[in-house]
């Protein structure tokens, strides 16, 4: 039998409990792992990585020239969710996505919020991400956020913490779905000893959430890459092909009596939806940058006159910004008349400076992130950060405070995880994915992502971070 | 289809295409080097040079002349463009551009290809066991060919994949064709004549197809009318011409009436063609005007369909 490491102490395990006895919604695979053979988890693992490699299901991380192309990591213990756990948060994550488009509409029309001084209007016009552009704009369903992918986790007292919401090109689906295919092609035997919600529905939902994003009978959707140098290039092509749509650049699309088209072998075909994997910044020359190569010129005027739709819509950045984020409990109060399902974490704003000097004075143990960060670039965790290096980011953030907000340090829940010793807790999170169309949608499942340093709390993939299958359970007896 | 697509297609399987055709070259090469009686004044190792137009950059890199360094130079130089590492590598590239449009077991067998090809170059293998390793470019290109018959969509997909690997094939079977006939034309000999044709036939995989429609010994005239004019050669000029005339008329859309009108005056001139007309102005002006010609038909093919605004 495989070695099994158990939980570290003061730690919240989603499979062993303190005294090493197995929750009961992982009994079926904890059963399968005690009785199956090390060897032929052994064997089965790298199977997989043999064949992520041969189906290219890579990664491009900047700045590295040979590894251009790199696999994501991918461990073979699943991370299950009970079901009534999944309810809750499917209810949780719906709510606070209909509040934060409800709050994205409300800022590029009347504004309420900011009149009744919910938020400090300044916080939002003057955000780098707030786009004057779009004001007065109304869009179909008035949906801006179509495609949403909620980061949560679970901190040690078992409840889990919504950590950002990511509005613009969230990624991550496609390991999703790969993942639960290599897991069906590994283990089919695990699959028939639960019931565990599938998710191969996702791409034919999403193509559903694209077209109803417009009022145009058959539209035609394509999506959008910057191309195959791409971090997520695999991600694009990946879920142009599921939907059966075209993938298109930059150079593909032209701007012509208010309309977009693209270039085809049989001539110009009008486009009506674009799922748009760029950001804001590079969408149009003519609108944002001047200085971009990328782009289609005039595409934003034609969208502002509402001759294609962009999904996600300009400016959602506004409002997944972290200097947003701790409002959203007040929007989902002030929107939908509800209380909050979900947590949020307890966030202290740099730019206030009551709240700065806390930050500074507790730097050791806190995480500071910068508020337009992504990809766990430019962040201190204190308990994990040297002397010089905490010196050092307080002196960056007394340079810029208002660029920077904190958070006590979570210790993520741990999920055990093979190793090269054999089976250890390693530290998780949890990104659902959301479409909102015609109604708020979510497949049960997501993308679990695992820091596979030992004590580690960064997940992300450029970052060493490996993936695992999310399995929701549909029932389970206990 | 959208432009781009198409063009990423049609490069895909042309620079497949010409991977294995660089293999066959080499083959044949190969195996008329391990006769040096034949070959004494190496008239049959510059052939590759000049078949891909590479003397110059090779003489500059390599120095001599010599079989060792011919295979290093056309499997693994990455400098060189025509090498069957570049060619592979290219078609992998669009293929990965493409690849949502291309069915997994194409794309999962053109990266397998492109992994072990980065492979075999670590190993720096390939030239040690020199047979094998064309062997096996055959054997990748037939897997591909065969995966996209088997599964891709009968569709401008298709159709764009084909037209890239026929255009390609007139190409390098003109290219080969040509140059072997001005070795043979500068070394009459019967015997090493004689060699000479069997050793071009495998090449191009004709051998039990000249076997099978001629019954007899190979002649400078019945090999040049099987490798251009007969159309039951898969890989003949008008065999290929032909599939392209047929690939544009199925193409969607009005755009390619010039490509369609220069392509079929080509396969007219192949179908109603004799060997006469082969030999009138020499083989050599014959195969010339034809390159010219598919290099005519392959830029129109792109003004019409690959670049489109």
């Amino acid at each position: 039998m495989i070695r099994i490491q158990p939980p570290g102490e003061a730690l919240y395990d989603e499979m062993l409990l303190a005294d090493g006895q197995c929750r009961p919604h992982y009994a079926p695979f904890w059963h399968w792992l005690k009785e199956t053979d090390d060897k032929y988890i052994q064997h089965k693992r790298e199977e997989a990585d043999l064949l992520f490699h041969r189906v290219g299901i890579t990664f491009n991380v900047y700045g590295e020239e040979d590894g251009a192309e790199r696999l994501i990591p991918f461990d073979n213990v699943p991370r299950i969710i009970p079901a009534a756990e999944w309810r809750m948060l499917d209810k949780g994550i719906r709510q606070r996505v209909k509040a934060l488009n409800a709050f994205l509409h409300d800022i590029y029309h009347d504004q309420r919020i900011l009149k009744e001084k919910v938020i400090p209007a300044e916080q939002v016009l003057a955000n780098d991400q707030y786009q004057p552009c779009m004001q007065g704009i109304t869009l179909h369903r008035r949906t801006y956020a179509h495609i949403t992918g909620v980061d949560l986790i679970r901190n040690q007292d078992g409840h889990y913490y919504v950590l950002e919401d990511n509005l613009r090109t969230p990624s991550g689906v496609s390991y999703m779905l790969e993942n639960r295919k290599m897991m069906m092609r590994l283990y089919p035997e695990l699959f028939s000893r639960q019931r565990i919600s599938p998710v191969e529905r996702y791409p034919s939902l999403l193509l559903q959430t694209l077209k109803e994003s417009t009022p145009v009978e058959n539209p035609c959707v394509v999506v959008l890459t910057p191309g195959r140098f791409n971090s997520a290039y695999f991600e694009h092509s990946f879920l142009a092909q599921q939907m059966g749509v075209e993938l298109v650049e930059n150079a593909d699309l032209f701007v012509k009596d208010g309309h977009v088209f693209m270039r085809t072998t049989a001539g110009p075909q009008q486009v009506d939806v674009i799922y748009r994997r760029i950001d804001d910044a590079y969408l149009d020359p003519l609108a944002f940058r001047p200085d971009s190569m990328l782009g289609v010129p005039g595409l934003l005027s034609v969208y502002r006159a509402g001759g294609v739709v962009l999904a996600n819509a300009v400016g959602t950045g506004v409002a997944d910004d972290k200097s947003i984020y701790p409002y959203v409990p007040e929007m989902i109060r002030f929107y939908l008349a509800e209380e909050p399902i979900l947590n949020n974490v307890p966030t202290w704003q740099c730019r206030r400076p009551a709240e700065l000097s806390h930050v500074l004075a507790n730097l050791a143990e806190l995480v500071v992130k910068e508020v337009h960060g992504a990809g766990g670039y430019g962040m201190l965790i204190g308990p994990c950060a040297s002397r010089a290096e905490i010196a050092a980011f307080a002196e960056r953030i007394k340079a810029r405070p208002d660029n920077y907000i904190a958070q006590p340090t979570l210790s993520l829940s741990t999920c055990p995880t093979f190793v090269a010793s054999g089976v250890a807790p390693r530290h998780i999170d949890l990104r659902p994915f959301v479409l909102t169309g015609r109604e708020t949608r979510l497949i049960p499942g997501g993308l679990t992502r695992v820091a596979l340093t030992e004590g580690s709390l960064v997940v992300n993939s450029s970052q060493g971070g490996g993936t695992k299958d999310t399995w929701v359970l549909e029932d389970y007896p206990c | 289809m959208l432009s781009r697509t198409a063009s990423e297609l049609y490069w895909m399987s042309r620079y497949l295409e010409r991977a294995e055709n660089t293999a066959r070259m080499l083959d044949v090469t190969y195996s008329m080097s391990l006769m040096p009686q034949i070959d004494a004044d190496n008239s049959e190792l510059i052939a590759p040079l000049t078949i891909t137009g590479t003397h110059d950059p090779f003489l500059k890199e390599y120095g001599q002349i010599n079989m060792a360094n011919l295979l290093d130079f056309f499997v693994l130089d990455e400098r060189n463009p025509s090498s069957i590492f570049s060619c592979i590598k290219g078609a992998r590239d669009n293929a990965h551009a493409v690849r949502g449009r291309i069915s997994g077991e194409v794309w999962e067998s053109l990266n397998a290809t492109w992994l072990e090809m980065k492979a075999l170059r670590k190993r720096g293998g390939a030239s040690q066991d020199a047979v094998a390793f064309f062997d096996w470019v055959k054997e990748r290109s037939h897997q591909v060919r065969g995966a996209t018959f088997g599964t891709i969509l009968r569709s401008d997909t298709l159709n764009f994949i084909r037209l890239g690997t026929f255009i390609e094939r007139a190409d390098n079977t003109a290219r080969i064709l040509d140059v072997k006939y001005q070795v043979m034309k500068e070394d009459e000999d019967p015997v090493r004549e004689f060699y000479r044709w069997n050793a071009l036939l495998r090449s191009v995989g004709a051998y039990e197809a000249y076997q099978e429609l001629y019954k007899q010994a190979p002649t400078r005239d019945l090999v040049a009318e099987l490798l251009i004019l007969r159309s039951e050669v898969p890989r003949s000029l008008r065999a290929s011409v032909e599939e392209v005339e047929a690939l544009l008329g199925n193409i969607e859309g009005d755009a390619g009436r010039e490509p369609r009108l220069l392509t079929a005056v080509q396969h007219a001139k192949l179908r109603f063609g004799t060997i006469g007309d082969l030999f009138a102005d020499g083989l050599h002006a014959y195969l010339d005007q034809f390159l010219t010609d598919i290099n005519a038909i392959a830029a129109s093919i792109h003004k019409s369909y690959l670049e489109a605004s």
